[in-house]
């Protein structure tokens, strides 16, 4: 167990160089000149200019650029915006705000998803079944933003009973409206994961073998059916969390959270290598850990696998 | 192995329900005693330093935390505000200021001559690489500041203090409208405080104006409060100004029909027709003074600078329904362009000679063509006339796929789009001047005169790079009339030199005046008093609302 744990930590070495690169070369290859887009259409000064591109090294070479990021990043120093603000200030104020989304998005789409796919698994035919499966077929096919505007016009405008924006510093209520929106297309996708797997292991022999030793109906459902039956929804957990974990651009747009999702956004239209950079950094750390978690989660559900 | 389930459960379920639960905890409101009117912003991309913010984001902010040497009022007309008087010397050249002596920094200081000169070398100082620099370009000496390794504290030489209250300045070239130049951001004062951190300064402006800052939360809002020792022509009637930042359009209007924001100047494009039928809000919708143009690069094939091209331009323009364009894609948020100015404006007019080449005629339009023809023919199967403009704008697309759509109805010719998916990439070609097309522009006046339209953009001065004539524009008699107004002695007379410019430009028409984007507000209902300024914005100072 120990010796794999530390085999995964030191994969994550080159993932993320590997992947700071990638992404470094992309924000370079960006096409237009963002000292110049600072400009707007008003003339350019071109001795200001060169000042602020010395300052942020964008007259080096591409590779110089990167191994200075990397080497700052070492010591934990993103370096600054364009705006002066420190890089690692701003990635401080945005996730926080990005991981209480994620976690009651998570939470939603976990617990809902779950109890209505055993729901539909174990009465599969029954007519909650089809209301169930209808609605999270609505659930997937409708994008997000669709979603997330209707939700806002008809609780937040209409009825006035939830916040239309998240503002600052939110809280439970103000994003509860955003969390469901944004767990709403993976519960659907829970619902129906949970569902198949439920209804093909309540036929499994091993459940008709704990049946006919007599064991209560109660106990063969929680030890035999939902546990099989949980290892691939976790498996979809994991790897939403982190993607979860990662902001989501649209939701977080529409409702004016100012989550890492947002300021990612921001940070790609202004073309700002650092923060991008930054960002991405850190969102390739979440995910490879939240994949760790749930390969070590797999050794708790099923004692048949093992790590060595 | 179940108690290793279960405790991993409990933790997991413990750790994702409390942690929300506890930020609940946090403040959520900042207080907002007394008459606070919130109104939509975004976050700005530079420090709040006046001479190193040139987007809307930061200019709303400094606005209202500075006052000038003058202060315009709603209508662009120029009042003294920390100036007693500028006087005029030497034909133009030198500008004599003496200042009222009763003006104090929020931290007390006083407002001294010095104050304005040591604030405006430091922003001239291409070292001290702030936005707006340019802005200094017509000053003496302004030229050596510019070359690498300058100290940074280096003066303009063109500055000469005489007393606390007065100074002069002297000036490159003569300029009858430099005067009113001096009310914009780049030409606040700044405190001796500035100077030991600038960085801290810029996340803590003190300034003059009718506000003091008072918070910035990044990303979230800023707040401003009334600053009761102001005693300019602009005090505020409310408490003080919450600029909330959104970054995306649909939403703050979403939270003006709730009530939760009270004043909205961008309106979303989803919403521009329907915002004045809107029952949950209240609309405003006046002329105002950006004024959207394409432009044509000098040396576009068939559309250069020449008879050919003189003719084909026109052709075009007079293809294209302004009226329509204006009422139906745009529903009535902006009014056709009849000069190359804007309707708020000092020097604006309706009836400039030659100005019917900006109305709708196409039949005089087929005839320009036809014209063009004869002096060399266009081939409908190799020749297109292309259209460019930045993606990223919103409603950029519906205008231009209407304006080619006119043109080739109108003109019987092959007339398409080119959109460019970012307006950095955009300003980058055409900064390379690598467009061989027709591109959009737009101009969003610094300060309310006719010079800043039309020195800036159509100068021979400010082409080749040098400035924004991004078609390399030039006409010697057009610089010749340029050259008179500066040296006029009163903006009257200046103005009808501008004028005759103006005229010049429509027979060349080096770009296409569209239309005049209107200042478009809502407002929250309870909310008062909510008029636009000649920068297209509310008149923040004098919003007043019901209080609960």
């Amino acid at each position: 167990m120990g010796r794999y744990l530390l085999r995964r930590v030191l994969q994550m070495i080159p993932v993320i160089i590997g992947t700071t690169l990638l992404i470094y070369a992309l924000v370079f290859a960006l096409p237009g000149d963002p000292v110049k887009a600072m400009f707007g259409e008003k003339p350019v000064n071109d001795a200001v200019a060169a000042q602020i591109r010395a300052e942020y090294n964008l007259d080096k070479p591409f590779i110089v650029q990167y191994l200075l990021f990397l080497k700052n990043a070492l010591t934990l120093d993103f370096g600054n915006t364009f705006s002066g603000r420190p890089v690692i200030d701003v990635i401080g104020d945005a996730f926080p705000i990005t991981i209480r989304l994620a976690l009651m998005a998570f939470v939603f789409e976990g617990v809902f998803g779950v109890i209505f796919g055993i729901i539909a698994g174990l009465k599969k035919g029954k007519w909650y079944d089809s209301v169930i499966l209808i609605v999270s077929l609505l659930l997937i096919s409708v994008p997000t933003f669709v979603t997330g505007f209707v939700g806002q016009y008809l609780f937040g405008v209409k009825w006035q009973i939830l916040p239309v924006t998240a503002g600052r510093n939110p809280g439970f209520i103000d994003l509860l409206l955003p969390a469901c929106v944004l767990g709403s297309v993976s519960m659907a996708y829970i619902i129906r994961l949970t569902r198949t797997e439920v209804a093909s292991n309540k036929t499994a022999d091993y459940v008709r073998t704990a049946r006919a030793k007599g064991m209560s109906n109660r106990k063969v459902t929680m030890r035999h059916i939902l546990r099989n039956s949980l290892i691939p929804v976790v498996t979809y957990l994991g790897a939403d969390l982190g993607s979860l974990m990662g902001g989501a651009m649209i939701t977080e747009r529409i409702f004016n959270i100012q989550g890492i999702g947002n300021t990612l956004w921001q940070g790609i239209l202004r073309g700002e290598a650092t923060l991008v950079v930054s960002i991405v950094t850190l969102l390739v750390f979440v995910f490879v850990v939240c994949n760790l978690v749930v390969d070590l989660l797999y050794a708790v559900l099923d004692p048949r696998i093992r790590y060595e | 192995m179940r108690l290793h389930s279960k405790v991993i459960g409990a933790a997991l379920c413990v750790a994702s329900i409390v942690a929300p639960l506890a930020a609940c905890g946090g403040s959520r409101s900042q207080q907002m005693d007394g008459m606070i009117i919130s109104y939509q912003a975004s976050e700005p991309q530079n420090p709040l330093i006046p001479g190193d913010t040139n987007e809307t984001g930061g200019g709303h902010v400094i606005d209202m935390l500075f006052a000038g040497l003058i202060g315009y009022d709603k209508d662009g007309n120029v009042v003294n505000e920390v100036a007693k008087s500028i006087t005029p010397e030497n034909g133009n050249k030198r500008y004599r200021v003496v200042l009222n002596d009763d003006w104090t920094f929020d931290d007390g200081t006083k407002v001294t001559a010095e104050s304005f000169t040591r604030a405006w070398s430091y922003t001239a100082n291409a070292t001290n690489a702030q936005m707006n620099a340019s802005f200094f370009a017509s000053i003496k000496g302004y030229d050596a500041l510019q070359k690498s390794g300058v100290a940074s504290d280096a003066q303009l030489p063109g500055l000469t203090v005489v007393s606390e209250t007065e100074f002069t300045i002297d000036l490159t070239e003569a300029s009858a409208t430099f005067p009113t130049m001096l009310g914009g951001e780049a030409f606040f004062p700044l405190p001796d405080s500035f100077y030991d951190d600038p960085a801290a300064f810029g996340s803590h402006p003190i300034g003059d104006g009718p506000y003091k800052f008072d918070s910035w939360t990044h990303n979230q809002n800023i707040l401003v409060r009334r600053n009761d020792t102001y005693h300019g022509n602009f005090p505020a009637r409310n408490d003080g100004i919450n600029f909330v930042i959104y970054t995306d359009a649909d939403t703050a209007y979403s939270d003006v029909q709730a009530g939760n924001l009270d004043l909205l100047d961008n309106i979303p494009s989803s919403s521009s027709v329907t915002f004045q039928y809107d029952p949950t809000v209240q609309a405003v919708n006046n002329p105002g003074s950006v004024l959207q143009t394409f432009t044509f690069p000098n040396d576009m094939d068939h559309f250069g600078d020449d008879e050919e091209g003189h003719l084909r331009r026109q052709a075009v323009s007079m293809a294209i329904n302004r009226e329509t364009l204006c009422k139906k894609i745009l529903g009535g948020t902006a009014t056709p362009a009849t000069d190359f100015l804007s309707p708020v404006i000092p020097g604006y007019s309706d009836s400039l000679d030659g100005a019917d080449v900006l109305t709708y005629d196409p039949d005089k339009a087929k005839e320009l063509w036809a014209e063009a023809d004869a002096i060399n023919p266009w081939d409908n199967d190799t020749d297109v006339l292309k259209f460019s403009y930045n993606a990223d704008n919103p409603s950029a697309k519906s205008i231009y796929d209407a304006v080619a759509h006119y043109v080739s109805n109108s003109l019987g010719i092959r007339a398409v789009t080119n959109p460019v998916s970012t307006f950095a990439e955009y300003r980058q070609e055409i900064t390379d001047r690598k467009l061989k097309t027709a591109f959009r522009t737009g101009w969003q006046p610094d300060y309310p005169a006719a010079d800043n339209y039309l020195v800036q953009l159509y100068d021979s001065a400010a082409a080749d790079g040098n400035g924004a004539n991004d078609g390399d524009y030039k006409s010697p008699e057009f610089d010749k009339l340029m050259d008179k107004a500066a040296a006029a002695p009163t903006i009257g007379e200046a103005n009808e030199y501008y004028q005759q410019g103006e005229e010049i430009l429509l027979n060349d028409l080096p770009a296409v005046p569209l239309f005049y984007q209107n200042a478009a507000i809502v407002s929250a209902q309870g909310v008062h008093n909510v008029e636009t300024n000649w920068k297209n914005m509310p008149v923040l100072q004098d919003v007043t609302k019901d209080m609960e």
